[in-house]
């Protein structure tokens, strides 16, 4: 443990942090999973999905975004935290267009796996059956909106990462969309299948063509262990 | 956009020259462009683009957040009537079939000829007026169905073609007598509407050292007036701590919050006293820069305000060595909001100055570390300056004298709805909600509405609660509902505010105040049982719970407040089944029915 290093207690147990880690880095560092959906690690923190919502000293925050600071005391794992994550995972369900069946990230997918891990079957809020547009143009990367969480993972990895601001938000509110830097279709833009932005989407709305059910189902990542159980793995958007 | 469709460069050219092609000046290239073209195109957003050197998605991601930036061509007038429950019980409704029956437009479309839009809007700032409309931006208050054909023919007439929507924003309309905005200050209090005397604070400020401003404002126990009631001092030592080049002073005057006037009030009435705040306050933080964000609504107060800055900068009250004081350099600029409620919350606010969208950030950092551009910044609500320029003049011990001891001072108030006397009231902390009824001469209120939709919702029982931080808090606004009101209507009309203002940012707020609102809807239209009630308060708990910022967590506040106050009203919608689907099979069919001419066979209630 260097000078810099310091203690949080997580659940009771302690965590090493350094300075100007997140909690959620601190955690994952030591290998405890606190539940995240818009997070990645090579990113920076956004603060969209509330997945991550923990008590920390008390109050309510986000671990994403949080940073760490000695003698801090997180409760990430009670039964309040865990049911206001299966509801945030509820709406993301009835917001968007889920058919998990025909889905090509099915067992590969963080939402999917969050909803198993948390134990949801069944969505219980009122469906909105939105509707989202599909962007076919590019040769190798197919945009389906249907299953879009407003995560801005790819955004920022585009942003910040890729140097292309090829995606940004249009609206706000329920209406709030995904938006490409053109003014018709993906294909007008310099994106690319080997971009950042396009190996970090979470859910099935940025897919590689040509790469489809390569992997079978029964076979992906979280259809053989759950979630959270290897944090190394938790972020899988690269599709390999 | 010309009729063949080209974009007009010109146009875009000039707004951009007009900011120096500045990135963080995005707010008010578009707003340029949008005053004289009338609209935001996606052609225009690709050109502005182009021009600036920035990616069409970042523009976009900015434009397309804002309600008041139209994306289509609108008529010649724009008419946005505000559609809140006080404008709703003064007859809003009724104006408004007026206006679709006078102008030929239906609400959210335009007339055939391209004179007239209709739109309905949030709370425009006039709720001791309504009902209320702003058209091209200019302020039309005390509406009545019979004023409409007169005013639409009036319009129609004018032919000013200097601007896509002419008049806006800026303008007084004085050509039409309804354009002209009452203050209703029924009842001026001792601090800031005391004595007429001004500039006294700010000469007394320039005597001290600014470690000693900030220790007379801590010392009058001074607290934020919009709402959160943080300590200004504190704030103010926070953001003099912070190491940095350069701090920043903004003053919020977004007055988002439904029922909200008092601040268009100090600005109409006492612009000098909230400049005077500013200043003190830019010399105890070493700003050289400050901002006043002014809700797009308020737009016509624009001229008056930028007279009162030019006149300060003519008496040595801005610009360089104020006041004679060697190296004390600050000067203010306006900033237009463009319809966006989220925008009054201090993270949002200092984001749509730089140009984005107003989406709250993460904190830490606060603004007092990191606001504006990055710098340490103070971001106080209009009221806060103007009370921190009387604290400097009068003394601290002078402003303790009024109040409570957690609450030191007088509060404006923003008294509206069923009451003979609505209107701005300042009053000293501790007053009751009986003594407040009385003043504006309510006397059979159901319920009061404290602190707007976000605040809370308080019964008969209550009304000897005092106005005080420690008790009932409030950046000003309070609405009164009469025992002829629907608690639960009320409720909903409220969470649809909630719903339309939400940023999208997180998903508790964006998808849950519109799940809340369908919810509630059920219980309101009969199909509601308890395990819906059930369900519906403990959705309500998890979005308060995980929102991520101060909409989404008082979001469902109107409906907690009144299943806490009124469990009554909704039990009398309750229906006995343990389910009942949101709609009604038989109600369906005969929709079905009466649009293809025959219904589904044999369906039975539900
Ligand atoms: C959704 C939301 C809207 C707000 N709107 C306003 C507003 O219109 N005016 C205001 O002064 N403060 C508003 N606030 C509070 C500000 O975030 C901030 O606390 C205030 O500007 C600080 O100034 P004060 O300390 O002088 O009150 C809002 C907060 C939230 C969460
Ligand atoms: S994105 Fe995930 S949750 Fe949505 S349909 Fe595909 S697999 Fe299912
Ligand atoms: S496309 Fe994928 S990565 Fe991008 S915002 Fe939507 S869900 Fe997130
Ligand atoms: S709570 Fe609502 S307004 Fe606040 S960040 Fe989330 S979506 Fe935006
Ligand atoms: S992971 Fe923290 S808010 Fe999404």
């Amino acid at each position: 443990m260097s000078d810099q290093d310091f203690l949080i207690t997580v659940d009771g147990m302690k965590v090493r942090a350094k300075r100007g880690q997140t909690i959620i880095s601190a955690c994952d560092a030591a290998g405890v999973y606190i539940p995240r959906l818009c997070h990645h690690p090579d990113l920076k923190p956004a603060g969209h999905c509330r997945l991550c919502s923990c008590y920390i000293d008390g109050r309510r925050a986000s671990a994403c975004t949080m940073p760490a600071a000695p003698g801090m005391v997180v409760v990430s794992n009670n039964e309040e935290l865990n049911n206001d994550r299966r509801v945030v995972l509820d709406m993301l369900f009835v917001e968007g267009n889920h058919f998990c069946p025909t889905c090509e990230k099915s067992g590969d997918c963080e939402l999917q796996a969050l909803a198993y891990r948390l134990g949801i079957t069944a969505p219980s809020l009122t469906y909105q059956w939105p509707k989202r547009e599909i962007d076919a143009s590019h040769p190798d990367v197919f945009i389906d909106r249907n299953t879009c969480v407003l995560c801005s993972r790819c955004i920022r990895a585009s942003r910040d990462v890729d140097g292309k601001s090829i995606f940004g938000f249009s609206g706000r509110g329920l209406g709030m969309r995904l938006n490409i830097d053109s003014e018709t279709k993906l294909s007008d833009t310099s994106f690319a299948a080997i971009d950042k932005a396009a190996k970090v989407c979470p859910v099935g709305c940025i897919v590689i063509k040509r790469t489809g059910y390569r992997t079978p189902i029964g076979r992906r990542h979280f259809d053989k262990a759950p979630i959270g159980t290897d944090i190394e793995a938790c972020e899988v958007g690269d599709p390999e | 956009m010309d009729p063949e469709g080209q974009v007009d460069t010109t146009t875009i050219e000039d707004a951009v020259g007009k900011f120096g092609g500045a990135r963080d000046r995005l707010m008010d290239i578009l707003q340029e462009i949008h005053r004289r073209l009338g609209c935001l195109e996606q052609q225009t957003i690709s050109a502005l683009s182009a021009s600036l050197r920035i990616p069409s998605a970042e523009i976009e991601d900015a434009a397309s957040f804002y309600s008041f930036f139209n994306r289509a061509p609108k008529g010649r007038f724009h008419i946005r009537l505000a559609r809140t429950p006080v404008s709703l019980m003064k007859g809003a409704d009724d104006v408004a079939r007026a206006f679709v029956a006078a102008t030929g437009a239906q609400i959210g479309g335009t007339s055939a000829e391209g004179d007239f839009s209709l739109d309905w809007a949030a709370d425009l700032g006039m709720a001791d007026q309504e009902p209320s409309a702003l058209i091209n931006g200019a302020p039309f208050p005390a509406l009545a169905p019979s004023d409409v054909r007169t005013m639409v023919e009036e319009l129609r007439r004018n032919r000013d073609t200097t601007n896509a929507l002419p008049l806006f924003p800026g303008s007084d309309a004085s050509g039409l007598k309804q354009s002209r905005i009452a203050i209703n200050l029924l009842g001026p209090g001792p601090v800031l509407f005391g004595d007429k005397r001004s500039g006294d604070g700010l000469q007394k400020a320039l005597r001290l050292s600014p470690e000693e401003i900030v220790k007379e404002i801590v010392k009058a126990r001074l607290r934020g007036r919009g709402g959160a009631g943080f300590p200004t001092g504190l704030k103010w030592r926070l953001c003099r701590q912070a190491v940095a080049e350069t701090r920043y002073v903004v003053c919020n005057a977004d007055e988002g919050e439904p029922g909200t006037f008092k601040d268009r009030a100090l600005l109409t009435l006492a612009p000098d006293l909230v400049l005077d705040g500013m200043t003190i306050a830019a010399r105890a933080l070493g700003a050289r820069q400050g901002v006043i964000y002014l809700r797009a609504e308020y737009a016509y107060l624009e001229a008056a305000l930028r007279n009162e800055l030019d006149k300060r900068r003519n008496d040595g009250l801005l610009g360089a060595n104020i006041g004679g004081v060697n190296d004390f350099d600050f000067d203010i600029r306006i900033q237009f909001g463009a319809g966006a409620y989220i925008c009054g919350e201090e993270s949002a606010l200092l984001e749509s100055l730089e140009g984005k969208r107003g989406a709250p950030r993460d904190r830490p950092p606060f603004p007092t570390d990191r606001g504006y551009l990055g710098y340490p910044t103070a971001v106080d609500n209009v009221e806060t300056f103007a009370c921190a320029a009387k604290v400097i003049e009068r003394g601290a011990a002078w402003f303790c004298g009024f109040g409570t001891a957690e609450s030191a001072g007088t509060k404006l108030l923003s008294i509206s709805g069923d009451c003979p006397r609505p209107g701005v009231y300042e009053l000293p902390f501790g007053t009751t909600l009986n003594e407040l009824l009385d003043l504006v001469g309510a006397s059979d209120a159901r319920f009061v509405q404290v602190g707007g939709p976000s605040g809370q919702c308080v019964g008969a029982k209550d009304y000897g609660r005092r106005i005080a931080y420690e008790d009932l808090s409030t950046g000003g606004s309070i609405m009164v509902f009469s025992a002829q009101r629907d608690v639960i209507a009320t409720a909903l009309q409220f969470t649809e505010f909630f719903a339309d203002e939400s940023c999208g940012w997180c998903v508790p707020c964006r998808v849950g105040t519109t799940l809340l609102k369908q919810d509630l809807e059920k219980i309101l239209r009969g199909r509601g049982t308890l395990a819906d009630v059930r369900a519906l308060e403990s959705l309500a708990r998890s979005v308060a719970r995980t929102s991520r910022c101060g909409l989404g967590q008082s979001a469902p506040n109107p409906i907690l407040g009144s299943m806490r106050n009124f469990p009554e009203a909704y039990e009398a919608r309750l229906q006995e089944e343990e389910f009942l689907p949101r709609f009604s099979v038989l109600e369906a069919s005969a929709e079905a029915k009466s649009i293809q001419e025959h219904g589904l066979l044999d369906v039975e209630e539900r």
